[in-house]
C-alpha cells in the first residue's frame, strides 16, 4: 500500500500542533503520546535519570565530590544501575544512534567513578604504611630467598675473585683517580677512610645525591624483572660482587669489623632495600617465565602490581639509608656505635615486614 | 550476497568492501569490556600518537613548574651567583642554602614520580596532557582501577624514558657515541616501540600494571530526530507517508547516515540525499522541502527497522535481504 507524497495526513496533522502549544509540563506528557516511535517514549520516560547522573558525574570530575549532597552520592550507584539496564534495552529496541552513543558514554563515565580508584594518594599512603607494605613484600615469597641467595652468592664470588687475582679489584671496583682504595694500601690508609670524615662539606647535600643514586639503581633492578628476571640477578651479582672486593681489602688489613661497621650504619637498610628490589624484579619475571594457569599477561599484570607496592617502599628505605649515609656515618666516629645503629635499623625492617602483619583493608 | 564474496586474489572494490575495510579499521581499536553487572562496555582504545602528543604536554607542563619551582628557590636563596661558593662556608646562611638545595632535589624528585599519580588516582583517571587529549587510564579486567595498578604502571616510566634519557644525554655530552650510546638507544626504542607491537597499544607499564589507555568521550544528549515536529509536518502542512516496499530498500547502516545528515544539516548534502533516495524509490524530488521529506522518510524507516528488531529481524544494510 504504497501512498505519495501528495496524500495528506491532516487529522494527525492538527493533533499534532495543539500539543505542541500546549504548557511545557503537559507538553512534555504529550510528547511522550505523541511521539511516534516506541524507542522514543522509552527515551523521554527516562532521560530525567540520564540527565540526573551526567550531572552528578560531571561533579565528581571536575572534583566537587564535598560540595555534592548525601542524596546524590547516594543516587550515584542507582543511578548508575538504571542507566547501564537503559543501554541494554536501547541497544536491542532503538536505532538512534546518538542517543546509543549518549548512553554508551554516559555509562563508560558513570563506571569510571563508580568502579574508579577509590583512594587517593593520601589514603593509599596511610594503608601502604599501616600494612599494605609489608604484605606485599611476605607476598614476593621465594623470590625474596632466591634475591638473598644470590646476594650471598655474589658477595663470596667478588671476594674469591680478589683474592684469587687482585686484578680483578680494579674491574669489579668503581674505581676513581686518586681513590685510596686500592689493594697494597696499608691499614693507616684504609683506616682514615673509615674514620675522621665528620667535618666533611655538604653533607646533607652528599646525601640528597646519593638518594637519587641509589634510588636509580634499585628502580632498575626492579625494571629489569621484565626481562625474565635475569638482568635483575645479573644487576644483583655485580652490586655484592663490589661488595666483596671491598671486604677482601680490608680484611686483609685487618680493617673487616670496622668496614663493616663502617657500612652497616646505611648497608642495612639499603642492602635491604636493594634485596627487595632484586626480589620484585625477579618476581615479575618468573612469573612472566612462569604464568602457570593464568595467561602471561595477566601474571605479569599480578606480579608487577605487588612489585610496584614493594618499589614503593623501596624508594622510602633508600631516602632513609641516604640520611644515614650522609649524616650518621659521618657523626658518629666509632665502630661498636655504627654497629648500634645499623644493627637496630637491621632489626626494625626484619619486625616491621615479617613480624607486622595488620591488615590493611582493616587500617582505613 | 553470496555472489558478492571475492574469489581470493581478486578483490572487488565494491561499495560493500571499503565500507567493511572501513569498518574493520575502526573495530581495531574497539574493545568491549564486560562490566560487574554484566553490561557490555564499548571502549576505545586511545590512539598511540594522543598518547604521545600527552605525553608532550604533561612534559611541558611538568618542565614549566620545575623551573618556577627552582626559579623559587633561587630568588629565596637570594640569588644564583656565588650560591656554591657559600654552601661550603660551613656557616648559617651556608646551612640554609643547603638545605634549600636538597629541597630543590626533593622537589624535583616528586615531581618526576608524584605527577603522574597524583592525577591518575583522581576522579577523572588522567594527568592534565591526557585529559585535554580526552583520554583516560582504566583497568584492562574492567574491574576498579586501583593504586597498585597506576604506581606499577608510573614506576615502568622511569626505566621506558626517563633512565634511557638521561643516559643518552650523558653520553652525547662526552661527544662519544661509543657501544654504550648505542645500547642506550637500543633501549629506549625498545620501550618507545613497544606499543606499535601488540594489539591493545600497551607499554611495558600497561602490561605490568594490567591497565590500558581508553577514550573518554564526553557527549551531549542530542535532540531525538524523530521527535522533531518537522518529521511529521511538510512545511506545505502536508505529511509523507512511505509505504513498505519505498521503506524496505534501506537498512540499519543507511539509517545511522541519513542521522548524520540530518544533524550535520547542511542543505547541497540534504538536497543530494534526497535526490538519491527518490531515484531508488522512485519518487519526484520536491523542492525546498528536502528536510521535512529526509525526517519523514528518517522517521518511518526507523520505525519499521525497529519494529522488526523487536521481532529479532535487523537488516544491517541495503545488501542484506530484507524481512
Amino acid at each position: 500500500m504504497a501512498s505519495k507524497p501528495s496524500m495528506l495526513d491532516s487529522i494527525r496533522e492538527s493533533r499534532v500542533a495543539g500539543l505542541f502549544g500546549g504548557r511545557k509540563a503537559a507538553a512534555q506528557d504529550a510528547a511522550i503520546a505523541a511521539a511516534a516511535l516506541r524507542s522514543d517514549r522509552f527515551r523521554q520516560e527516562r532521560e530525567g535519570d540520564w540527565k540526573r547522573l551526567e550531572g552528578i558525574v560531571s561533579r565528581i570530575e571536575r572534583g566537587r565530590m564535598r560540595s555534592m549532597s548525601d542524596e546524590d552520592l547516594l543516587a550515584l550507584p542507582v543511578l548508575y544501575r538504571t542507566v547501564a539496564s537503559s543501554l541494554s534495552i536501547a541497544r536491542e529496541t532503538s536505532l538512534d544512534a546518538a542517543t546509543l552513543g549518549y548512553l554508551d558514554g554516559l555509562v563508560q563515565r558513570g563506571w569510571f567513578q563508580v568502579y574508579g580508584p577509590r583512594q587517593s594518594l593520601g589514603t593509599w599512603f596511610a594503608r601502604f604504611l599501616g600494612g599494605g607494605w609489608s604484605q606485599a613484600v611476605r607476598g614476593l615469597g621465594i623470590d625474596l630467598v632466591v634475591a638473598f641467595a644470590v646476594m650471598v652468592a655474589g658477595t663470596i664470588a667478588g671476594w674469591l675473585l680478589v683474592a684469587g687475582d687482585p686484578q680483578w679489584y680494579y674491574a669489579l671496583f668503581p674505581y676513581g683517580d686518586g681513590d685510596p682504595r686500592v689493594p697494597g694500601a696499608s691499614a693507616a690508609v684504609l683506616h682514615g677512610t673509615l674514620f675522621g670524615n665528620a667535618q666533611q662539606d655538604g653533607m646533607s647535600a652528599f646525601a640528597a645525591y646519593l638518594f637519587s643514586h641509589n634510588a636509580q639503581i634499585s628502580i632498575l633492578a626492579f625494571a629489569l624483572g621484565f626481562a625474565f628476571g635475569i638482568p635483575s640477578l645479573m644487576l644483583l651479582i655485580q652490586n655484592t660482587a663490589t661488595l666483596g672486593a671491598m671486604l677482601w681489602l680490608y680484611h686483609g688489613q685487618g680493617q673487616l669489623y670496622d668496614l663493616v661497621g663502617w657500612l652497616s650504619v646505611h648497608g642495612t637498610t639499603e642492602l635491604y632495600a636493594i634485596l627487595l628490589a632484586g626480589g620484585a624484579g625477579l618476581h615479575v619475571g618468573r612469573a612472566m617465565a612462569f604464568p602457570g594457569e593464568l595467561s602471561v599477561v595477566e601474571a605479569a599484570g599480578q606480579a608487577g602490581r605487588r612489585a610496584a607496592t614493594v618499589m614503593a617502599g623501596v624508594v622510602l628505605m633508600l631516602v632513609i639509608a641516604a640520611m644515614l649515609e650522609g649524616f650518621a656515618r659521618q657523626l658518629i666516629d666509632n665502630t661498636p656505635g655504627r654497629l648500634l645503629v645499623g644493627g637496630s635499623m637491621l632489626v626494625f625492617w626484619c619486625a616491621y615486614f615479617f613480624a607486622f602483619r595488620r591488615d590493611p583493608g582493616a587500617a582505613a | 550476497m553470496n555472489a558478492r564474496i571475492a574469489i581470493p586474489g581478486r578483490r572487488v572494490r565494491t561499495e560493500q568492501g571499503l565500507r567493511a575495510r572501513a569498518r574493520a579499521q575502526r573495530e581495531s581499536r574497539d574493545r568491549v569490556l564486560i562490566t560487574p553487572e554484566g553490561i557490555p562496555l564499548h571502549l576505545t582504545l586511545a590512539t598511540r600518537s594522543a598518547r604521545a602528543g600527552a605525553l608532550m604536554i604533561d612534559f611541558i607542563i611538568m618542565g614549566a613548574a620545575m623551573l618556577a619551582a627552582t626559579i623559587a628557590l633561587a630568588y629565596i636563596a637570594g640569588g644564583v651567583f656565588n650560591l656554591f661558593q657559600k654552601a661550603k662556608d660551613g656557616t648559617a646562611i651556608g646551612h640554609a642554602i643547603e638545605f634549600l638545595f636538597i629541597v630543590w632535589l626533593a622537589v624535583l624528585f616528586l615531581f618526576r614520580n608524584g605527577w603522574f599519580l597524583f592525577f591518575e588516582l583522581g576522579a577523572r583517571g588522567a594527568t592534565p596532557g591526557k585529559r585535554l587529549l580526552g583520554i583516560r587510564v582504566a583497568a584492562r579486567s574492567g574491574g576498579r582501577l586501583t593504586a597498585e595498578m597506576v604506581l606499577a604502571r608510573n614506576l615502568l616510566r622511569d626505566i621506558e624514558l626517563f633512565l634511557p634519557i638521561t643516559f643518552l644525554l650523558s653520553v652525547k655530552g662526552d661527544g662519544d657515541m661509543g657501544g654504550a650510546g648505542l645500547a642506550a638507544t637500543a633501549w629506549f626504542l625498545i620501550f618507545a616501540l613497544f606499543p606499535c607491537f601488540n594489539r591493545d597499544a600497551m607499554r611495558a607499564g600497561d602490561l605490568i600494571a594490567g591497565t590500558w589507555v581508553v577514550e573518554a568521550p564526553k557527549r551531549k544528549l542530542e535532540a531525538a530526530m524523530s521527535a522533531a515536529p518537522a518529521a511529521r509536518t511538510a512545511a506545505s502542512g502536508g505529511a509523507y507517508r512511505f509505504g513498505e516496499a519505498d521503506l524496505a530498500v534501506y537498512g540499519e547502516f543507511e539509517l545511522q547516515v541519513l542521522e548524520r545528515v540530518l544533524r550535520d544539516n547542511r542543505p547541497e548534502a540534504l538536497a543530494a540525499v534526497q535526490a538519491k533516495i527518490c531515484a531508488k524509490i522512485g519518487w519526484d524530488p520536491g523542492r525546498g522541502e528536502e528536510r521535512a521529506f529526509l525526517e519523514a522518510y528518517y522517521t518511518q524507516l526507523r520505525a519499521r527497522l525497529e519494529s522488526g528488531m523487536r521481532l529479532g529481524r535487523r537488516k544491517a544494510d541495503k545488501f542484506t535481504e530484507g524481512s
